[in-house]
C-alpha cells in the first residue's frame, strides 16, 4: 500500500470509513483497511485554497495550493494539492498528474524516502 | 504532589549572534541567578528545542548544557513535541517533580533559526507534515492562509478582524523589552503589507526568531522552604489531533487544543471563566480566535469578536498575548511554550513592568504543527 499520495487512492475499512491517504489501521476503529477507491478518474469540490509566495526550498513560487474534497457514494474524502490554475471555494476541479511535485535534491527530506509524483487540481470548464 | 515554579528567565529575542548551546546557557545561567537556589540543586534538565540538529549541526543540547551550566551529575533529556516543544518541556518538567523523581527541575527551551535561508528555516519546519502534504510543498504559514479563507467564508468574518490580532499583539510586544518587535502597527500597515499567503499579509505572521527562555520547577513543600512567591502549576496537560490537516471533519476545530484545555481545567478544576489572562500561540493570527473558540472563551465562529470588541486587549476582561504573542515577541520554536509560562510567572507575581495585567490566574496554549500536538498549561499565583 503506497501511502504517499503517488496514486491518489482512498483507503477504507470493513465498517466503511474511508480516508486519504491509507492508514495501517482504521483511524476512526482500528480496523485494517481492505477496500481502496481510486479518486484520480474523479471530480472534486475546492473547500479552501490561498496562494503561497515564500515558499520552501524546492518548490515552485508561488504555489496555489488547496484543500478540495471528494464525494464517494455520499461520503466526503478530502485532498490537499496544489492546483493548475487559479481556483475560487466550490469550484470543480480535477487531478492531474504531475511526474515532479518539487524538487528533492533542494528539499530536506531524503529522496528515497518518498515518491515525489503526484496530482495537482485543475478547474473543470 | 503539587508543582510550583520558582525561577523563570528569557534571553531578548530576536535576530541573535549566539548559537543553539550560548542561547540555551545564557537563559539558564540567568534562570538559576534569578532562583532562590543554586546550581548544585539541580536534579533533572530538560531542554525543549525542535530542530538543533538540522538548522544548526548541534545534536546531544541537553548534555552540552549541562556542562555549560554546571550541573553534571543531573538527569539530563532533550524534549520535542516540534513547536510545542517548549511547553512539552513543561510538562516533562511538570511530571519530573510531580512523580517524586525530582527536587529541583531546570528547563530551558531554545532555537537558534535565523542563520538559515527563510526557504531552508520553512522546510525544515514545514518537514512535519505527512509525505501527501509536503511533496505539495505546503507550510505551516499556507495552511493558516487556507484556515483564514475558510473561517471567513464559513462565518462572515471580516479580514480586518483578523489583522487586529496583530495589531493589538505589537501593542503589547512594544512594552516588551524582550520582543523581537517592539513597535506598535496600525490596521493599514497589517492590510497593506505584502501578500504571503492569500488571504493572508506579511504582518499576519510570527517572525524567524533565535532565543531561549527557562524555568525552574520543584514541590510546592520546597518551595515554601524558600519563598512566599512561587507560582503553581495548576493543571497542564496534552493533545494530539490528525497528522494530516486535511483529514480532520472540521478543519477549523483545532481539536487537540479543546481536548488539552478540557484536560487541563478538569485538572485545575477551573472553568474558562477562571482564566485572567492567556498566552496563545499566534503563529498566524487566525490562530488566536481559532484557539479562544476551542478553549471554551468564545463560542464556534465567534472568537474573532474579541479582538474587536477589546475584550482581549490588555484592559480588557481576558487579556490575550500581554507579552505581544508569537507575533511580536518572536517564536523560537523551542523556547515559546517555555516563555510562554515564563510571561505568566512574571504577570502572577506582578513583576510584568508596562504591560502588567490585573490576574491571579492564567493559560498558556502551545501548538505544535498546525494543530497536531498542543498543550495547555493553567498557572496560579502564590500559596496553594
Amino acid at each position: 500500500m503506497s501511502d504517499d499520495g503517488s496514486d491518489l487512492t482512498a483507503h477504507r475499512c470493513p465498517n466503511g470509513h474511508l480516508t486519504y491517504p491509507g492508514h495501517g489501521r482504521c483511524p476512526d476503529c482500528g480496523e485494517p483497511q481492505t477496500e481502496t477507491v481510486d479518486l484520480s478518474e474523479r471530480t472534486a469540490e475546492v473547500l479552501t485554497w490561498t496562494e503561497s509566495v515564500a515558499t520552501p526550498s524546492g518548490v515552485r513560487a508561488p504555489n496555489t495550493l488547496a484543500i478540495v474534497a471528494f464525494d464517494v457514494d455520499g461520503q466526503t474524502v478530502r485532498a490537499l494539492g496544489g492546483t493548475t490554475a487559479a481556483v475560487e471555494i466550490g469550484d470543480t476541479v480535477e487531478p492531474v498528474y504531475v511526474d515532479q511535485l518539487r524538487d528533492p535534491e533542494a528539499s530536506l527530506r531524503a529522496r528515497e524516502s518518498q515518491d515525489w509524483g503526484g496530482f495537482r487540481f485543475e478547474p473543470v470548464e | 504532589m503539587d508543582v510550583a515554579i520558582v525561577g523563570a528567565s528569557m534571553t531578548p529575542f530576536g535576530e541573535r549572534d549566539a548559537w543553539i548551546r550560548e542561547l540555551l546557557a545564557e537563559a539558564g545561567r540567568a534562570c538559576l541567578d534569578d532562583a532562590p537556589v543554586g546550581r548544585e540543586a539541580v536534579e533533572h534538565l530538560y531542554v525543549s528545542n525542535m530542530a538543533s540538529g538540522e538548522l544548526e549541526g548541534q545534536t546531544g543540547t541537553m548534555n552540552a548544557l549541562a556542562h555549560d551550566l554546571g550541573v553534571l551529575g543531573a538527569y539530563a533529556e532533550r524534549v520535542d513535541q516540534t513547536s510545542a516543544s517548549g511547553a512539552a518541556g513543561v510538562y516533562e518538567a511538570w511530571q519530573s517533580v510531580a512523580s517524586g523523581a525530582s527536587e529541583m527541575t531546570l528547563l530551558v527551551g531554545g532555537e537558534k533559526m535565523t542563520h538559515r535561508e527563510t526557504a531552508e528555516t520553512s522546510d525544515v519546519v514545514a518537514s512535519v507534515t505527512h509525505p501527501v502534504e509536503y511533496k505539495h510543498g505546503v507550510t505551516l504559514p499556507a495552511f493558516g492562509g487556507m484556515a483564514a479563507r475558510l473561517y471567513m467564508e464559513e462565518y462572515d468574518v471580516p479580514r480586518e478582524s483578523l489583522a487586529r490580532v496583530a495589531v493589538k499583539n505589537h501593542a503589547n510586544g512594544a512594552l516588551n523589552p524582550d520582543a523581537q518587535f517592539q513597535k506598535a502597527v496600525d490596521l493599514e500597515t497589517v492590510l497593506e503589507s505584502p501578500v504571503v499567503n492569500d488571504p493572508l499579509r506579511l504582518y499576519d505572521y510570527c517572525p524567524v526568531t533565535d532565543g531561549a527562555a527557562a524555568l525552574l520547577f520543584c514541590p510546592v513543600a520546597v518551595a515554601e522552604e524558600y519563598t512566599d512567591e512561587y507560582v503553581r502549576v495548576a493543571g497542564v496537560a496534552g493533545a494530539t489531533d490528525t497528522h494530516v490537516v486535511h483529514e480532520r471533519p472540521d478543519p477549523l476545530a483545532l481539536s487537540a487544543v479543546a481536548e488539552s484545555g478540557r484536560q487541563a481545567y478538569e485538572m485545575a478544576g477551573w472553568e474558562p471563566t477562571d482564566v485572567d489572562v492567556a498566552e496563545l500561540h499566534d503563529m498566524v493570527t487566525v490562530l488566536e480566535p481559532l484557539e479562544l473558540e476551542a478553549l471554551g472563551f468564545a463560542e464556534r465562529g465567534e472568537g474573532w469578536r474579541l479582538a474587536e470588541d477589546g475584550t482581549t486587549a490588555r484592559d480588557g476582561d481576558l487579556p490575550v498575548n500581554p507579552s505581544g504573542g508569537l507575533k511580536a515577541r518572536g517564536h523560537p520554536l523551542g523556547a515559546t511554550g517555555v516563555a510562554q509560562a515564563v510571561e505568566l510567572y512574571w504577570q502572577l507575581r506582578g513583576e510584568a513592568g508596562e504591560r502588567q495585567v490585573d490576574c491571579e490566574r492564567g493559560l498558556a496554549t502551545n501548538v505544535g504543527g498546525f494543530g497536531n500536538c498542543v498543550i495547555t498549561t493553567l498557572l496560579e499565583a502564590g500559596a496553594a
